[in-house]
Formats: structure tokens, sequence, C-alpha cells
């Protein structure tokens, strides 16, 4: 019977099919509700004064002047916001000895980098504000400015932050194994230095705010363009002094986060200050450059790493020194260091080999800091890794392919310690390898490479294999001292007419988090789908929880709502089986039916349940207590981290003679564990490998010896478009995670982790018969020439 | 700088007159002054394409006119585009390809495939992405966008001209 019948078959199977995004219409017609579109009544508007210069003291802010323009309610400088607003420092305990200095929304006595704000001007309109900021005459003194990633730790360097006494805001050495002997004992060694240039989330939708202070009720609401709700409920409580029962955070449809849009902004801190003092809503909305000036940046590194082999290509060693240089402070809650050490730490993570040693130094210097961004450490510790394997590979005499099998951690060896110390539950490297290969075409590509090369046309095939940390454990930021939720919450209910509600604490940003809980909580329940109304993004309404980073949302999210809806269902039977005289265990529910679990024979229908439940209470038996809405929360408890992997191929070809590339074709195969919905996994991996591919060809935050953003608006910063960018296939691996019932892992980084390593290697493949090698990313057309000789 | 002047306009069908600043740009005038939130704004600099709208029925950058400039003119947003069902197909298309996400840029994306659709040639894949050029997404990879696009394409062209050849 089994063999006969799929399990998508089933009546209201909806886990492991492409369904639509029911919320997608309503984005289709431009009814979407961003907190751009919000306004509220007798709503004022915020703009910010901004310092011009990268590191310079504060003489004076005179706001005189701004304060004369007619509309303008009142002209903040950073002492004013001092007053209502606790400093906050960017520092996690479990990082030993990291450093960084407070922060307060404005800046007081200096500035850091330049496009700091230093004073805030509140107006009728925006337009008067942006109008009146100019008339804010603020006096300074400049100070030497440090911008290189070196430059920062020498000798007799400028110290930006004086009371720390150094511009080492953390540093960091594993060791593990015996990497000298591993070193000296090997046949083959690789070395080389990287560059990653600095990039930025670039989000559709810029940052935006309103906050709305009523003070009769001592109660703050906050409509935020952001990730996660309810660390800025507990932020703007403490930092304010507001009872956190009182302070509401919504967050609406949100125009793409991808790590950006969960860090403290000074601007938005800001603006809940504002709004104490105006006693009025205030909207503040960045404009392009200004988010360019002040989101924050991310991959600023310098790593200098080598690979020691056997003659065969057996890997015995590693060691990598990685330099990240943060800006002037660490970004808070989550500090700017964990992408430096997820860089260390993911180093060689596909691979068997013991001995290995990271060193890992961050840094401060006059730029706006960086911290969290999509996958965040991976593009690096897999493209360093990524490419030297490759080098080996050309060095030993192996194809790609060969020297990647030879290393790769197998199914026999699971569970599984790193050097570095990550514990892989179960990964799927074999498979993947296996898959990528046929999915390429491999041998052909190779021929035609081979073919092609005899023409003067260079093109060049890169693969990459990648781990990705998802679904973190209280371990991440919980003991470090932050309070950032590790756990996530579902509150699912039962209405008088036989509909779901489910409110749960991860959010929707597009990814289609509103679709799969939708999918689990109606597979669950055995009701269809378009009956399930899945809220999120309100701390008033849905239940605590950590919401959407670290690819969160179906691991940890989907487990609650699948765990809470199971627990609803037990209910819902319970008090069926009270009206139905029968045992809870002998119904089940189907098409919104109670049925008899053995034959399907329909006994009565849930909106009946339900019906009774809530209006006549009265005809239940006295010990029936008709529970038609269930609360559950669930924080991972097994291993630290749920990981996945993958590997990726990309295809090029470069024109020698300009130094353009064309990106032919690009490869995913990759294993999220359980897929809940096929077709937005697709996406989310497609979408986080074009953002991968914008860093390794187009994407830099450029500065002056000044600091000085020289290209802070979108059309001198690339991102990727339409033509640029290859069709991606794609194939999904399923190794489900022990540790839930659901099994789902995350799939968010998976695409952004590898793109860039496959890239670099396809390129570093297409023009190794020039004798050409490129290690630094963006793999501009200047640079490639540069690589080729040509300038 | 701030004195006000009259414009009326017709924005999708309706005649609508305000007295607004001379420095108010289109986007700003349908978002700010009429509502219409459907047209987005991504970089004001007419780049990224979200706020694309139809001025007498051809594609153009709201971020970069005028309100003023639209005097006496006939403009078309995706609020409008969507009430007289002129890109019910696309819409329906891209919902069944989820060829979107977050959901931004797609309001002017949907502009532009209205726009490049009805030309009424079949397009190629390879026009189609060099038409949505204009078009900045940061969620997506354009793949999902464009089998969208091509589908609609495809199904119209079927529509308009009896078929005479299977495919």
């Amino acid at each position: 019977m089994e063999k006969t019948l799929n399990k998508l078959d089933r009546p209201n199977s909806y886990i492991g099919r492409s369904v639509t995004r029911p919320n997608a219409k309503r984005l289709l017609t431009g009814k979407g509700r961003y907190v751009t579109d919000m306004k509220l009544p007798r709503m004022l508007y915020a703009a910010f004064v901004r310092s011009p210069y990268a590191h310079a003291k504060i003489l004076s802010v005179d706001t005189s002047a701004a304060l004369e323009v007619e509309g303008v309610h009142l002209v903040a400088t950073g002492e004013d916001l001092a007053k209502l607003c606790k400093p906050w420092v960017g520092t996690l305990d479990h990082f030993h000895n990291m450093k960084s200095t407070p922060q307060l929304p404005l800046a007081t006595d200096k500035v850091v980098w330049a496009g700091q704000a230093v004073a805030a001007v509140v107006a009728r309109s925006r337009a008067i504000a942006e109008d009146a900021a100019e008339l804010v005459n603020v006096e300074y003194e400049e100070l030497p400015v440090v911008t290189d990633i070196d430059a920062a730790r020498e000798e007799g360097a400028a110290i930006i932050n004086p009371e720390l006494g150094t511009n080492v805001s953390f540093a960091l050495k594993l060791e593990s194994g015996d990497v000298e002997a591993a070193f000296k004992d090997s046949a083959v060694v690789v070395e080389e230095t990287f560059r990653f240039g600095r990039h930025t989330a670039v989000t559709m939708e810029p940052r935006a705010i309103i906050a709305d202070y009523n003070a009769a009720e001592e109660q703050l609401t906050v409509y935020h363009a952001t990730q996660t709700p309810y660390q800025f409920q507990d932020l703007y409580s403490r930092h304010y002094g507001i009872a956190e029962s009182r302070v509401r955070v919504v967050a609406p449809d949100i125009g793409g986060s991808f790590g950006m849009k969960l860090h403290v902004y000074h601007e938005d801190m800001a603006v809940v200050g504002l709004s104490m003092m105006a006693g009025r809503p205030v909207k503040y909305t960045a404009d392009r450059m200004e988010s360019f000036l002040s989101d924050i940046h991310a991959r600023d590194h310098r790593v200098h790493a080598s690979l020691a082999a056997d003659a065969s290509g057996s890997i015995l060693g590693m060691k990598v020194d990685d330099v990240t240089a943060i800006g002037a402070f660490s970004s808070f809650p989550r500090t700017s260091v964990v992408e430096g050490n997820q860089v260390v730490r993911l180093m060689g993570a596909p691979y068997r080999f013991r001995n290995y040693r990271g060193d890992l130094n961050v840094v401060f210097q006059n730029k706006v800091q960086t911290s969290q961004y999509r996958a965040v450490g991976h593009p690096i510790a897999c493209a360093v890794t990524e490419a030297l394997m490759d080098d080996m590979a050309r060095r030993v005499g192996l194809d790609p392919f060969e020297i990647r099998r030879r290393n790769i951690i197998t199914q026999d060896m699971y569970p599984y310690t790193s050097p570095t110390g990550y514990k892989f539950e179960r990964l799927s490297h074999e498979e993947c390898l296996k898959n990528l290969h046929d999915m390429m075409d491999y041998p052909r590509l190779v021929k035609e490479q081979r073919d092609l090369r005899e023409k003067g046309i260079y093109r060049g095939i890169g693969i990459a294999m990648f781990v990705e940390i998802t679904n973190p454990s209280p371990a991440f930021y919980g003991v470090g001292g932050a309070r950032i939720s590790s756990q996530d919450g579902a509150i699912v209910k039962i209405t008088p007419s036989g509909e779901v509600q489910c409110l749960i604490s991860v959010g929707e940003h597009g990814q289609g988090t509103e679709t799969i809980v939708g999918q689990i909580v109606a597979e669950n329940l055995g009701v269809d789908r378009e009956t399930v109304r899945v809220i999120t993004g309100d701390t008033d309404v849905t239940p605590q929880g950590g919401a959407n980073w670290a690819c969160r949302g179906a691991g940890i999210g989907g487990e609650t709502a699948f765990q809470a809806a199971k627990k609803l269902k037990e209910n819902v039977l319970h008090v069926a089986g009270a009206i139905l005289q029968a045992k809870p265990a002998d119904l089940d529910m189907q098409n919104a039916q109670i049925v008899d679990a053995a034959t399907g024979n329909i006994r009565m229908s849930l909106a009946d349940v339900a019906r009774i439940s809530y209006y006549r209470s009265d005809t239940l038996p006295s010990d029936i207590s008709p529970q038609l809405t269930v609360a559950h929360h669930y924080s991972p408890r097994g291993y630290p981290f749920a990981f996945t992997n993958g590997v990726q191929g990309c295809h090029v070809e470069v024109d020698v003679e300009t130094g353009f590339t064309k990106i032919l074709g690009m490869w995913v195969a990759e294993d999220c564990g359980r897929v809940i919905n096929p077709m937005l996994v697709d996406e989310q991996v497609r979408g986080g490998a074009i953002q991968g591919l914008g860093a390794a060809f187009f994407e830099e935050c450029r500065y002056s010896e000044t600091g000085q953003l020289e290209n802070g608006s979108l059309a001198d910063y690339l991102v990727p478009m339409a033509l640029e960018m290859p069709d991606i296939k794609i194939m999904h691996i399923e190794t489900p995670t022990r540790d839930t019932e659901l099994g789902a892992k995350g799939c968010g980084e998976a695409g952004t982790a590898a793109s860039s390593a496959a890239a670099i290697n396809a390129v570093n493949d297409a023009i190794a018969p020039l004798g050409a090698h490129v290690s630094q990313i963006p793999m501009t057309p200047q640079r490639l020439l540069r690589a080729l000789g040509h300038a | 700088m701030s004195e006000r002047v009259p414009i009326a306009l017709e924005v999708n069908g309706e005649t609508v007159a305000r007295t607004i600043e001379p420095r108010m740009s289109l986007a700003d005038f349908l978002r700010e002054e009429l509502e219409l939130t459907g047209t987005h704004l991504g970089c004001e600099m007419g780049v990224c394409g979200a706020c694309l709208v139809l001025l007498n029925g051809k594609a153009v950058h709201a971020c970069l006119m005028f309100a003023v400039q639209a005097h006496g003119e006939r403009v078309e947003t995706v609020e409008g585009l969507t009430e007289r069902k002129a890109i019910a197909d696309i819409q329906e298309a891209f919902h069944n390809n989820n060829a979107l996400q977050c959901g931004f840029c797609t309001t002017g994306m949907l502009v532009t495939a209205h726009e490049m659709l009805s030309r009424g040639d079949i397009l190629s894949r390879e026009e189609i992405r060099d038409g949505l050029s204009g078009n900045y997404c940061r969620c997506t990879g354009y793949q999902a966008i464009v089998n969208s696009i091509e589908t609609v394409a495809q199904a119209r062209a079927v529509a308009g001209a009896a078929p005479s050849k299977p495919e």
C-alpha cells in the first residue's frame, strides 16, 4: 500500500511541496505596507547632520539658525540625547578581552567616521528637516585618519579610541594538532595572501523607522524595518528606561534585510529619543546615500593562509592569519568580531585534516562599522580554503574534483568534530560533489575549455565546497551576555469557525517564512493551508523569540510551529473524543474533519468541535477543558548548530583583452536538511548566490585615504543586474537533522557562502594558461588586466 | 523654495489637483499626496527602477521627475495597472514562479515587464534580461523573473495569433 501512495498524495500534505506564497499577492499589487509607506497622525520627520570628516574633534555645534526655519520642531545634539539614552558597548563576554568604546545616538565630543550623525533636526516634512540640517553649524578640528588595515596596528599609529590604548579590538589564536610538524612532514605547501573588499547589503528598501512615544501611557511604539523586533523591544526599553511591557516593536513588510537590519544604528536609537523629546511620532528613512554611509559594511579582510599536503594531495594542515577591519566601534549587540571568528573557525570545514592554526586580529579604523551580513564569514573562509585546494590540486597534478574527493569528511566519520571545535552531526559532501559533477556535465565543460583555448577563448571552471552554520543555540550569543534569543515561540489557535491562526516570532522578509509555517501547521492539523493565517512581526501580538538571523526560520521557527500544531491537534482530538465518545488516539484530522484514524471515515467537522468548544462548552463533560489555543516555545538543545553543506560550480569566460568576465553558468548542489518548499529554497539559494557573485565581480565600498566613501550611490556601487547573471541550476540533497522532528536546517547563507569562491576558482582556471592569477575580490576588469600583465 | 504651485493631472484614470512645492518629485507626489505607495523609492537617482510608472503610456522614473512636470499629463501606477487588470497575467506568473521575495523592487519590475510585453514580440531570455537591466533586485537571482516574463510572452503570443505550429 505504502508503495503506491506518495506521501505528498495524502490530503493536506504540504511539507516538501512547492506551493506559492499567499502574501506575495499583496506585494504584487503594490499593496505591501513597508515602514517607508507608513504615516501616523501628527508625524514629524527627522534628518541628520553628518560629519564630513572621518576623524575629528567636535569643537562646537550651533543649532540656532536651524531652529529659526519655519516648520522645524527641534534640533537635538549629542548632549541632548545623551541625557535620555544610556550608552551601549559592542562586546560579548565570551570573546575574551574584546574591546570597544561606549556609543551614543549622536556624536558628542568627536566623530570617528565620515558620515557619523552629529545632530538631528525634526520638522514638519523631511524636506524642511534637510533644509534646516544644512544650517546647523558644526566646528571640527581634524585628527589623523586611520584607514589601512595594516597601518592601524603599526607602532606609532594614531589610536582611534585612546581610552582603549590600541586599535586592536580582539585577537584570537586557535591551535589544534601539531601544525608545525604537519608542515614539516608535508611534500607540498601552497600559500597566498587574499584581499576581500568591503561590501554592503544594499537592501532595496532602505532602513526606516517611526518611533511614537506616548508620555501619558509611558508607551513606546516603534514601526521598524527590522528582522529582530524582540531584540529592539529589549534595547529600546533598557536604553531609554521604558518598561519592557510598554515597548511595542512592529515589523511590517520588510524590503530586504540580509542581516543588515538587525544591528543597532545610531540614527534609529536617536529617533526614539527624538520622539520622546517631540512628544509626537518621528519618522526617519535613510536615503540611498545615507544607506551607503551608515548601513553596516562587511568582509573587510586580509587573509594570509597556507595549506600543506602529502605527495598524493591529502591535506595535512592549514595555517591562517586573518586581519579584519571593523570601523571605529564594534557594532551592537552582536559585535563586529563574529565574522572574523567564523572565518577562522570555518576554514577547511569540509575537509578532514587535524592540524590547524588560526590567528585572528580585529582592528579599528575610521570607517563605518562592519558587522554581520548574509553568510557571516562563510564566503571568506570558503574562498581561501577552496582557492588553496585548487592551487594544491595544480601542484600535485590532480583534478579539482579529485583532490576534494580525497579530502572530504566521509559518511563513516560522523559525528565529526572539526579542528576548530565545530561538531557536525551529518553532512553529505560525497553525494553533493558527485551530483554537482553530473549536473555540470564536467567532462564536457573540460573538453570544451581545451578546444576553445586553442582559439584564444579563455573559459574557466571553478568549484567550491561549503559548510554553512545555521540554527544557532544559546551558545552563540546568549553565553556572551547578549540579550538575543535563540528560542522562538508560536501560538496556534482554532477560530470558532474552524479556521487556524498561527502567531509566530520568526518574521517574513520575502524568504517565505509565512508560507512554510502555514504549510507545516496545515499539514499537522489536517486542514487546507488557505485556512491557516500566519501572523508575524509585532511584539505585542506574537510570542517572544529570536526572529530571523543565521537562517533560523525553518529550522527553529518551523520546528516551533510543528510542535505547537501537534499539541493543538492533541487538544482538538481530546475534545472531539469527548463529544464522539471515542478515544482520542482512534481519531485523526483530515480536510478540516475529525475522522476515524483507521478508516478515514468522517465523524464530525473541525468547525463543529470549535463551535461547541467556544459557544456550547456547557454540553461538554465537566472534566474537559476546551483548549483550542496552544503556545509552544522551542530552543535548540542538541548540537550547538545545525550545519548544512553543499558545493557550487561556476563557469566563466574571461576576455583577456578587456578584463571583462562573463558568467556562463552556475550550479549548486546543496543540503539544507528537510526541504519544506523546494521552490522557496531554490530562490533563497539563487538570490544568495547572486549576492556572492556581486561580491566576486562588482561590489566594493571604496574609501579614499582620508576615509571618504567614494562610491556611495547605486550609480557607482555596482550590484548584479539581470543581464550579467546566469541561470542557476540547483539540486537538493536532504540530510535532515535528527535534533528535531521536522529535520529542517537553514538555507539562506548557502548561496552566498560559496559563490564568490567558485567564481574566483573559475576565473583563475580561465587565466591559468596565461600564467595569471588573482587573489582579491571584487575581480574588476582593472584588477584582471593587472593580473594579466596589461596594466 | 517652498512657494506652492497648483497642478492637475490624470492618475490611474482620475483627475487629481493639488497645490504643491515645485521641488516635489513625482514619486513623492504619488506616495505622499495620493497615498499610492506601490511606487517605491530605492535610489532616488533613476538607477534602480523601483519607482517606475507610466507617463502617457511610457515607463519613466518617478524619482527623476518633478510632479509639476506631470501637469496635464497622464500617469499610471502599479495600482492603476492592477485595477484595470492590464498586468493580471504578469502578476499571476510572478506569483506562480515566486519571482519576488521582499517585493520592494517588484512593482517597478512589473511596470518594466508590462512595457516590454506590450511591444508584442516573443522575447528571448537574453532580451528579457537586457530589458530588465534598469531594475535592480537584491533578493531573487532574477531567473524566476525572467521565467515569468518569458511565460507571459509565450502565452500572449499564442492567445494573440492562431498558433501555426505546436510547441
